[in-house]
């Protein structure tokens, strides 16, 4: 196949003196998010470049400014990002046990004039995507959540939320790996464990995996 | 491994830390380490260290620590008033303890984080390929905790002979107590409208109560960066991201590794370790610079490491 041109436009902010944000798009999207997993990859393996994290569709990089400046780094991410992307392989599937018997369970339902059952039904439908894992450690933005599930967050988070919480809000859901604060809506629990503290990388979930929750009785 | 130094009281938080695990980043793990680099470098270079060897982190207040054997150590960043057997004992400079002594601190002079680095480099356990302490994973340094009484600190062979009295010179340290950070326009800055940026680079901010080294809640002007929401995005130690509130957070070593709060500046490097001897209560002010101003700050910090002398 002939090598294609794309047209993702990039647009590459600095992030202080010694990082940058190239930001691919503002849509929640497979594809965008698989051109940044394979942009961060590529950017990687330059000397030049310390760090580079996929986002949902960004690339956060980490440069020694002693080898490259901002204008060659983000001419050189902009080259990059219009090579054709790697076919999306799938990822690894993981089937996830829950019990749907979140705190928020019926406030949702009746947030989305839907039944609990309903919710449960739907919630458990996709194969959903990670599509960053970031923010603490284990934690994986999952997605996309149908429209039909789709709320804001709470509008005020709670101060603990205990491990194994599986949540949405907008257009995403997840598990909260560890104890922590959170704003997102509580509609069950998991036992499986994302956060390895003893393994590397330790999470479960890596960017690109796929996942599938299904529903257990307590 | 020499067991060099005995807890007897471990302070208010002392930690094992070194440069941190910014590889794993990636699987969410914050990258951790030092919180003043430049403070945590020097205490190594003196004792004659590798630069990224595990230091004491010690906040606000000082550890009482008997030595158990013979040891070369020094104390940098924050001035807690160290003193060996009672006597005021020199800060940025190497000093000798002999077994028995005791290292005490008094009262907090300036800063918020002393190091202490011991020549070989204090042994901790390490995580993701770094000793640092992660307190919420548990995990790195001592047991993934804090100090406490009864500890005992053993350090590595060191590398070369023990050298007394190195130091770096006072005009090349930073100056902690000036409270003026530098930051870099960042991603969202130009969410905020004129009256936001006017509040932003006005100040002042107090650090609240609530800031760790996961990062610093600033209480002061509210800013307003309006906006579509934001898909999460890879975070770095000093972005300054504005939440739905308007109350500014400064990120540190221990951040959140992805958000989506718009992110208006971020530190120059050279600011990060005057941001890292901030306590709960300290005003700052924002001061906009230029990304070649920020590089020829960070480099002036470096080449100040080199002159490390004795």
């Amino acid at each position: 196949m002939p090598p294609q041109r794309s047209t993702v436009r990039v647009r590459v902010h600095p992030l202080g003196d010694v990082a940058v944000l190239a930001v691919l798009g503002t849509r929640l999207d497979t594809a965008l998010n698989t051109r940044a997993i394979a942009l961060a990859a590529a950017l990687k393996k330059r000397r030049d470049v310390r760090q580079a994290v996929a986002g949902h569709a960004s690339v956060m990089v980490q440069f020694d400014p002693d080898q490259i400046t901002h204008e060659a780094l983000a001419a050189a991410i902009k080259r990059l990002a219009t090579k054709r992307p790697p076919m999306d392989e799938p990822g690894r599937l993981h089937r996830i046990p829950v019990v749907y018997d979140g705190p928020d369970l019926d406030a949702v339902a009746a947030q989305l004039g839907l039944s609990a059952q309903q919710v449960i039904e739907i919630h458990g439908r996709p194969i959903y995507r990670a599509f960053l894992v970031g923010f603490v450690p284990g934690w994986a933005y999952l997605g996309p959540l149908p429209d039909e599930l789709a709320l804001p967050r709470r509008p005020a988070p709670r101060t603990q939320v205990p491990a194994g919480s599986v949540a949405i809000a907008g257009h995403q859901t997840g598990v909260y790996p560890l104890a922590s604060p959170g704003g997102w809506h509580l509609i069950g629990r998991t036992s499986v464990r994302l956060f390895l503290p003893d393994s590397d990388p330790p999470s479960l979930f890596r960017s690109g995996d796929r996942v599938k929750f299904f529903s257990v009785r307590d | 491994m020499n067991d060099v130094l005995r807890v007897v009281q471990p302070g208010l938080l002392t930690t094992i830390q070194d440069i941190g695990r910014p590889h794993s980043v990636a699987s969410g793990v914050p990258p951790g380490g030092a919180m003043d680099r430049f403070a945590h470098t020097a205490a190594n270079l003196i004792v004659g260290n590798d630069r990224g060897a595990a230091t004491l982190e010690c906040t606000l207040t000082g550890p009482h620590l008997i030595a158990e054997s013979a040891c070369l150590l020094a104390i940098t960043g924050a001035d807690f008033e160290p003193r060996v057997n009672g006597v005021a004992a020199p800060t940025w400079t190497g000093i000798f303890l002999s077994r028995g002594d005791h290292l005490t601190f008094g009262g907090r002079r300036n800063g918020a984080r002393a190091y202490v680095a011991v020549a070989g480099g204090i042994a901790g356990e390490r995580w993701l390929g770094s000793m640092s302490t992660n307190l919420m994973c548990a995990r790195g340094g001592m047991h993934g905790r804090a100090l406490v009484a009864g500890d005992m600190i053993s350090t590595g062979e060191p590398s070369g002979p023990a050298v007394e009295g190195q130091t770096v010179a006072d005009r090349l340290r930073p100056r902690y107590a000036d409270g003026t950070l530098h930051v870099i326009a960042g991603p969202h800055f130009s969410r905020l409208d004129g009256e936001s940026r006017q509040a932003l680079f006005g100040g002042p901010f107090t650090l609240s109560h609530d800031s760790n080294r996961m990062g610093y809640r600033l209480e002061g002007p509210r800013l307003d960066a309006p906006g579509d929401e934001l898909l999460s995005f890879g975070l770095v130690a000093g972005a300054v991201q504005v939440p739905a509130g308007g109350q500014p957070i400064l990120l540190m070593a221990d951040h959140q590794t992805a958000g989506g709060y718009p992110v208006v500046v971020v530190l120059a490097t050279a600011s990060m370790p005057v941001a890292a001897q901030l306590a709960p209560g300290d005003e700052i002010r924002f001061a906009e610079t230029s990304i070649e101003t920020a590089l020829e700050l960070r480099a002036a910090q470096r080449e100040a490491l080199t002159l490390v002398t004795s």
